[in-house]
């Protein structure tokens, strides 16, 4: 199976459930599972393809589109490519297999869930700029949709407040692409094209900014981060997973593969400022995560210290600091997609309180003995243990910092210590309280189901399996890093 | 030689109707449907070879009827015959209107046939002043409780317009003893126009460029007043929230465009010679107009009045685009993408705005008509084939890609950022309000509990599910495949581009 099956077979499998009939309704989540998991067959399939003929040519699809500005119908699977749509098949499975017991409308949350995947799928596959910017476009309504319908805490105000930043960001991405078009000649949109056109310094140096800061809002780079908390805690599960997920991962994937091979100059010119948010944003997103009240609030800051590894990964700019930044795009993918699962959903189902404080009287780790076990692998994971993905990741990242700017390792030293802190004290307030034998005994609490039982077994062992043997992950990375546009950018081999 | 058959055809079957002395509202509104549709079938046919046919009229004075189609006036022409054609389904289908009043509907497309394919100005002219008077009476005597003033501001304004674009095109007529677009455009090419009005007005003692600079703001009026441009749109809120729904259909989808054809067709080529010191005015009107039209809308809790703002603000991105092809006219690429994203809003914004007002015509038609933000509530639940057709439009007029209005904007944007950056980017601001008063609309429609007072609502009829139907698909098709519409536009941009910058 190719690539190409990705992204039709999320868009088809929202189509189907659409045209579904009312008495039919519960078949919406089998059809969405089925679509999700043909997605990831195909992405799978096509990354062990991948691995078995490395030297082969890429996969590619090329159709012209709109002639008339040079714009065509152009996906292509990389390396990098492969790997992140393999991590989006993942994220969609569990995200369906955590939305098994939606009630409400269930034919248009997964048609809107589906069409969020298909959009995700084809922001990775693209290679021409506009049809990029279609798919990144098209993913940002059905979030709105997601979080005001099916929402919690706020949903409105954090419906709104996601997609005005969404908006505003593609404006920026709009103008950036608009004018390394105009700049390279009106011809066309291909973003080797694009990157192959050299651009007078002085351009480079406003556009860079403009371009990268639009996806960079995306990832959730401080201090444009602040809709990613409130989106997060405002959203369903399946949403909150999807867009700490992959969603933030496009705001990096674009910043990696469109902002900073399209004008080099520029990016190396803000490359310090670029590192100096990050870590920023590693430490604030910790220290904030450390305060908070709200489990799935400690998961949302959480997830801007993540993040920020991955910025950092990018600014230090060495072959091992995008390798890590790329890892610790897939891994944090995971990891995120788990904590909302258990927090979200397996959790707030039963207690229907996400407060720390209130989560004490359930004596979670009693009476809710899987998910516990879940959520402490899944912390293990998310501080950076050797064994799962983050350690593999922080750890590349960290390498490629210190070849490029050794004593900011320090400060990213702090904020694992710190991660260490925020994720040890939420785990322990909402799993493991402190009881004093005069407590009320705690409610019985109905048993994992199976789709969350396989949707954390999933993740657990996706996230365990690159920490324990990362080497296919890695021979991807780099397959999609020696292409030409990375050339420009690479400070060091 | 088929081309003034054409443009009249409309009209004869009004003539037809006025005869049928018998025929009741319904005969009327079956036999204007099958006229129009019989008037899209002959456009769809239309050769788009810049065929040109005219008859001299005046000879001495060089004033001959001169119409001709190429593909940008065949995209405005079919455009024409789509909307005219869905707003008398409207009408049919919500019972509004008479035998006078589908034949009016007839009479105007006529006009508007002929707006978009004259090429002198006189005939031109003639046209644009007669969508006046139906549009006028379509208002008046169709309207709401305040019809009688919304008409008549709406005709006044829109005469005063006129007035001023008559007076300037007198004036080129005295200078350069012409007006036919083609041969003022080819002049201008030349760089000639500003110094025959200095010669021919030397009484004035006033520079060549001082008087075509007059000239081409009078010119501009006329046309702004009716795109409106931001502050000439007086007229409009009260007009498209008391005309009845279809004929709003007709103001906002066929009469804008009037305005946005105008600009583009003949403001651009006629006066490249003034247009780089007009188009910071130009840039910062349109980006008043769509930000005004934005805020406008976010604070409108009637669901006609906040549409009609919503229009504003669409329309104000083509004339943003003009501005930017008019401040910088070196820019090839640039120029070519804002012109076509132009000639894209336009067409698009015709048919998503038409879908949009059909939407509201079935709300009115079910509560009796009401159309307030709040009148409504969990609609979903009763009528779920309205609300996904309706959130389709909706959708599509916030500029989700997959859909037309996302084209349109993208190519607008695209070419504006690259030549007047800084107006550019303060549009952006109207794309952030846009998608929060749409969103919060649909929200408030179709969300919620369901009022009571709706709980017997029936879904769309089949007749209205074909119509909105139609529409959608004519959202979805130039969406997926913008070529569709370009294929026709592009020669015409060729050429438009090769008078404003030649190629050296």
């Amino acid at each position: 199976m190719t690539p190409a099956w990705t992204i039709p077979s999320a868009f088809a499998g929202a189509l189907l459930v659409l045209l579904l009939p009312a008495r039919m309704a519960g078949l919406s989540r089998v059809i969405a599972l089925a679509s999700a998991i043909l997605g990831a067959v195909a992405a799978g399939s096509s990354c062990l393809a991948r691995l078995g003929a490395p030297d082969a040519p890429v996969w590619s699809l090329d159709r012209p589109w709109i002639p008339a500005f040079g714009i065509r119908f152009h996906l292509a699977a990389d390396g990098l490519s492969l790997a992140l749509i393999l991590l989006t098949g993942i994220v969609a499975i569990a995200g369906v297999l955590f939305s098994w017991n939606v009630e409400k409308r269930p034919r248009a949350f997964f048609a809107f869930f589906l069409t969020i995947i298909g959009g995700v799928y084809g922001v990775f596959l693209s290679r021409d700029g506009f049809l990029l910017f279609v798919f990144y476009e098209i993913v940002i309504l059905p979030k709105y949709m997601l979080i005001a319908i099916w929402g919690s805490t706020r949903k409105e105000y954090g419906a709104m407040k996601l997609t005005m930043y969404s908006i505003g960001a593609s404006a920026l991405i709009l103008v950036g692409l608009a004018t390394a078009f105009a700049a390279s000649g009106g011809t066309s949109f291909d973003l080797a094209h694009l990157a192959a056109a050299s651009y007078p310094p002085a351009l480079q140096a406003w556009a860079f900014p403009v371009l990268f800061l639009g996806f960079a809002v995306l990832a959730g780079m401080w201090p444009f981060h602040t809709w990613a908390p409130t989106g997060h805690v405002a959203a369903p599960t399946a949403a909150s997973m999807l867009l700490a997920g992959v969603v933030m991962k496009l705001g990096a994937y674009g910043a990696l593969c469109v902002a900073m091979p399209l004008f080099p100059q520029g990016f190396d010119q803000w490359r310090p400022v670029i590192a100096a948010l990050a870590v920023i944003g590693i430490l604030h997103g910790a220290l904030t995560a450390l305060s908070q009240k709200d489990l799935k609030f400690v998961i949302g800051y959480s997830s801007v210290s993540h993040m920020g590894f991955i910025l950092l990964g990018l600014a230090a700019a060495t072959h091992w600091g995008l390798r890590g930044a790329m890892l610790q795009m897939i891994s944090h993918g995971i990891i995120a997609g788990l904590l909302f699962g258990i927090a979200g959903r397996v959790v707030y189902e039963r207690t229907h309180t996400r407060d720390l404080a209130a989560l004490k009287d359930f004596d979670l780790w009693k009476t809710l003995p899987g998910a516990a076990l879940g959520f402490t692998l899944a912390t293990a994971a998310s501080m950076g243990l050797p064994g799962f993905s983050g350690f593999v990741a922080e750890v590349s990242v960290v390498i490629g910092l210190w070849q490029a700017w050794p004593w900011l390792v320090l400060a990213v030293a702090l904020g694992i210590i710190l991660t260490g802190a925020f994720s040890l004290r939420a785990l322990h307030k909402a799993f493991f309280p402190a009881r004093n034998a005069t407590d009320p005994a705690p409610r019985a609490l109905p048993a994992l189901s199976w789709p969350e039982v396989s949707a954390i077994a999933l993740l657990i062992l996706v996230s365990a399996a690159i920490g324990i043997y990362p080497k296919p992950w890695v021979l991807l990375i780099d397959d999609g890093l020696r292409s030409p546009l990375f050339q420009s950018i690479l400070t060091k081999p | 030689m088929t081309l003034p058959f054409f443009i009249l055809f409309p009209l004869l079957g009004a003539v037809l109707l006025a005869f049928r002395r018998g025929a009741g509202a319904q005969g009327s509104g079956r036999f204007a449907m099958i006229w129009a549709a019989a008037a899209l079938a002959w456009a769809g046919m239309l050769s788009t070879s810049a065929e040109v046919w005219s008859l001299p009229w005046i000879p001495d004075a060089g004033i001959e009827l001169r119409f001709r189609m190429d593909g940008i006036s065949f995209l405005f022409v079919v455009l024409t015959g789509l909307v005219t054609l869905i707003a008398l389904a409207a009408s049919s289908l919500s019972r509004k209107g008479d035998r006078a009043y589908f034949a009016l509907i007839l009479v105007l497309e006529s006009a508007l046939f002929g707006v978009f394919t004259a090429r002198h100005f006189i005939p031109w002219f003639l046209c644009w002043e007669m969508t006046l008077i139906p549009a006028w009476l379509l208002i008046r005597l169709w309207g709401g409780a305040g019809a009688s003033k919304a008409a008549l501001r709406f005709f006044i304004m829109t005469l005063g317009g006129s007035a001023f674009m008559l007076v300037g095109f007198l004036a080129l007529q005295l200078a350069v003893g012409t007006m036919d677009f083609d041969a003022l455009g080819k002049l201008a090419a030349e760089r000639v126009i500003a110094e025959s009005l200095a010669k021919a007005f030397a009484f004035t003692g006033a520079s060549g460029h001082t008087l075509l600079t007059l000239v081409a703001l009078s010119v501009f009026l006329g046309l702004a007043v009716k795109l409106p441009v931001v502050p000439f749109h007086a007229w409009l809120p009260a007009a498209y929230a008391e005309a009845p729904t279809p004929v709003t259909m007709l103001l906002t989808g066929l009469l804008s465009k009037m305005g946005v054809y105008g600009l583009l067709r003949i403001f651009l080529p006629v006066f490249p010679e003034v247009l780089p010191s007009l188009a910071p005015l130009l840039s910062w009107l349109a980006v008043a107009t769509v930000l005004l039209g934005a805020v406008a809308a976010l604070a409108q809790t009637d669901l006609k009045r906040l549409l009609a703002y919503s229009s504003v603000n669409h329309l104000g991105y083509c004339a943003l685009a003009v501005a930017a092809v008019a401040a910088v006219q070196t820019d090839r690429a640039a120029m070519s993408s804002a012109i076509a994203g132009t000639i894209l809003q336009a067409f698009n914004h015709g048919i998503i705005a038409s879908a949009l007002f059909f939407g509201i015509g079935v709300l009115e038609n079910r509560s009796r008509g009401q159309r307030g933000l709040n009148d409504f509530g969990g609609l979903r639940a009763r009528t779920p084939v309205f609300c996904g057709l309706f959130g389709v439009a909706v959708f599509a007029s916030l500029g989700l890609p997959g859909l037309s209005g996302f084209i349109g904007e993208f190519l607008i944007f695209n070419g504006t950022f690259a030549l007047t950056p800084a107006a550019a980017s303060v549009s952006v601001i109207g794309l952030l309000l846009t998608a929060v008063f749409l969103l919060r609309a649909i929200r408030k429609v179709f969300s919620g509990p369901l009022k009571p007072s709706l709980a017997k609502w029936a879904d769309l009829s089949p007749a209205e599910r074909g119509v909105f139907g139609v529409a959608i698909l004519l959202i979805v098709v130039p969406g997926l495949w913008p070529q569709s519409l370009l294929h026709f536009a592009n020669p015409g941009i060729v050429q438009l581009l090769d008078l404003l910058s030649p190629i050296p």
